[in-house]
């Protein structure tokens, strides 16, 4: 079963965040990484760049209009996500509670399943 | 290939040489059969030449390592004796995950290439190449279990065999968008596996049962999807296009698991779907026998998916006001919350208590809650011939 687990991400919370529990993070992501690809559970994963320098598309009339993003009207963003195949939705969940942004006060992390998948995804 | 590989897992343990060694000897085959002609017993042949590359590779490792003695020469008369069961309980090792249970049957005893499981799982081959060395790693660490398990530890590893032989079928039994060839396959590598299976133990009757259950299933497989690829429910199935032969053995196979001493899941779902196979038409099913039969499997087996199916049974020895009750007892499992086979069976009953308004929300509700596209469109449109003005 595929699932993403998703990075919401409030840039307040992470800027309140000291420099060693940033690093903490990262080291937390590298670990976590290093193991899903022993296990052979990871497809890939991303992080996407600030939400900042997100552009929303919108056709009206047939002509594209730009704006800036990001999207929607809300404090947390998309950072990035984990894209797994786990034998079930416990596992899934179980692994996204060993992200380091899921124990971060004020983060979370979103577990959903994939629907449908087309086109080659290479970690 | 597989019982060359087991006939040497079987006599040296170490699976990850033997499979390397296995695929040496098969290439030395590509390269010498077209010129030297295939050799009176290619099996043994295959199985010499793989034994005596695992040697070499011993040797050399142990060379490097601890410039030792050698080990014995292999005995290069091999018994033609098909190994494939023991290959089988292998890979169903109780340390790996049912996932890569899966991948390593179908990689070692399926023989299927990397490329192609992940192909079938829809997922990168570098995933799955990482999965099948791992579970390597894990049965090494475990101690290869060879000899293999007797007595009551062989029972109990079968049953896991059975159980991966059973997914392996559903993954490609499950209608799903696109790469649906490869699903196909997948289907048809499981019931090959089965039969091999029943062939050496024809008298286990949860293994007839699977096997028969396969074919009963797979049997409706033209009658299961449009063209479109729209799922088809089995009340609304062209009969006629279902496959008669395999129908024919199936009804058989079902027919004899259920003479076997002992009683298991399998037999009853084969006995249930021989059921369905028996019925001219979906109105001539017989539900009072597929009403007993689930209430005999939900005894041994319980599992809320099959009072779901009793449910549906019932509704139709006793109508639909009788499977909503049955139902209602299920609202306070966890397992069953918001699942959408609970969701669009309610629906289904429902509408046919002429509830229209409520079963619109159960199928629109069913409808968001499946991760099947193919099932999800067919919930809209259910709900679509309800939705209130």
């Amino acid at each position: 079963m595929k699932f993403v687990i998703s990075m919401l991400i409030n840039p307040a919370v992470l800027e309140s965040l000291t420099e060693e529990e940033m690093a903490a993070i990262g080291d937390g992501h590298s670990r976590f990484i290093a193991e899903l690809k022993e296990s052979g559970e990871l497809i890939a994963t991303q992080a996407l760049v600030d939400p900042s320098q997100a552009a929303v598309v919108s056709v009206r009339n047939g002509q594209p209009v730009v704006t800036d993003g990001p999207y929607l009207e809300s404090k947390e963003y998309l950072g990035g996500f984990y894209l797994l195949d786990v034998e079930d939705r416990a596992r899934a969940i179980e692994l996204a509670a060993r992200i380091p942004d899921a124990a971060v006060e004020g983060l979370g992390v979103e577990v959903r399943q994939v629907m449908f998948a087309d086109g080659v995804v290479e970690a | 290939m597989p019982q060359v590989l087991g006939a040497l897992v079987r006599r040296y343990g170490r699976f990850d040489g033997c499979e390397d060694a296995v695929q040496e000897a098969g290439l030395a085959a590509s390269v010498q059969w077209p010129v030297a002609g295939v050799p009176a017993n290619p099996r043994g042949w295959l199985t010499t030449v793989a034994a005596r590359r695992l040697i070499d590779q011993v040797r050399s490792e142990r060379a490097r390592r601890e410039r030792e003695s050698l080990p014995p020469e292999p005995p290069v008369d091999v018994p033609d004796t098909d190994d494939t069961l023991l290959l089988l309980l292998l890979c169903c090792h109780p340390a790996l995950t049912a996932a890569s249970q899966t991948a390593l049957t179908l990689r070692a005893v399926g023989g299927l290439s990397t490329a192609e499981i992940a192909r079938a799982f829809l997922v990168p081959e570098a995933t799955m190449a990482a999965r099948i060395s791992r579970a390597k790693q894990r049965i090494r660490a475990a101690g290869s279990s060879f000899p293999p398990p007797v007595g009551a530890q062989r029972e109990q590893r079968l049953r896991v065999v059975l159980h991966v032989l059973y997914l392996i079928f559903n993954e490609g039994y499950t209608a799903s968008s696109g790469e649906s060839l490869h699903r196909a396959e997948l289907a048809a590598e499981a019931i090959r596996l089965a039969r091999m299976v029943h062939r050496r133990l024809p008298d286990d009757g949860e293994v007839t049962g699977l096997l028969a259950l396969m074919l009963l299933t797979h049997a409706r497989r033209a009658a299961r999807t449009t063209d479109g690829g729209d799922l088809v429910p089995l009340p609304e199935q062209d009969r006629s296009r279902w496959d008669a032969s395999l129908i024919t053995e199936g009804l058989a196979l079902a027919r004899a698991s259920l003479g076997a001493p002992a009683l298991g899941p399998y037999q009853l779902q084969a006995a249930i779907a021989a059921t369905h196979a028996d019925a001219a038409s979906a109105a001539q099913t017989d539900w009072r026998q597929v009403y007993a039969l689930y209430l005999i499997l939900e005894r041994i087996a319980p599992n809320p998916m099959v009072t779901v199916n009793r449910a549906v049974a019932l509704a139709e020895v006793a109508g639909p006001a009788a499977g909503l009750a049955l139902l209602a007892g299920l609202d306070g499992d966890e397992r069953m919350r918001g699942h959408h086979r609970l969701l669009s069976v309610r629906g289904h009953l429902l509408e046919k208590a002429g509830q229209r308004a409520q079963a619109y929300a159960h199928y629109r509700d069913a409808a968001r809650a499946t991760a099947s596209l193919a099932e999800r469109r067919y919930l809209r449109s259910r709900a679509a011939r309800l939705r209130p003005c």
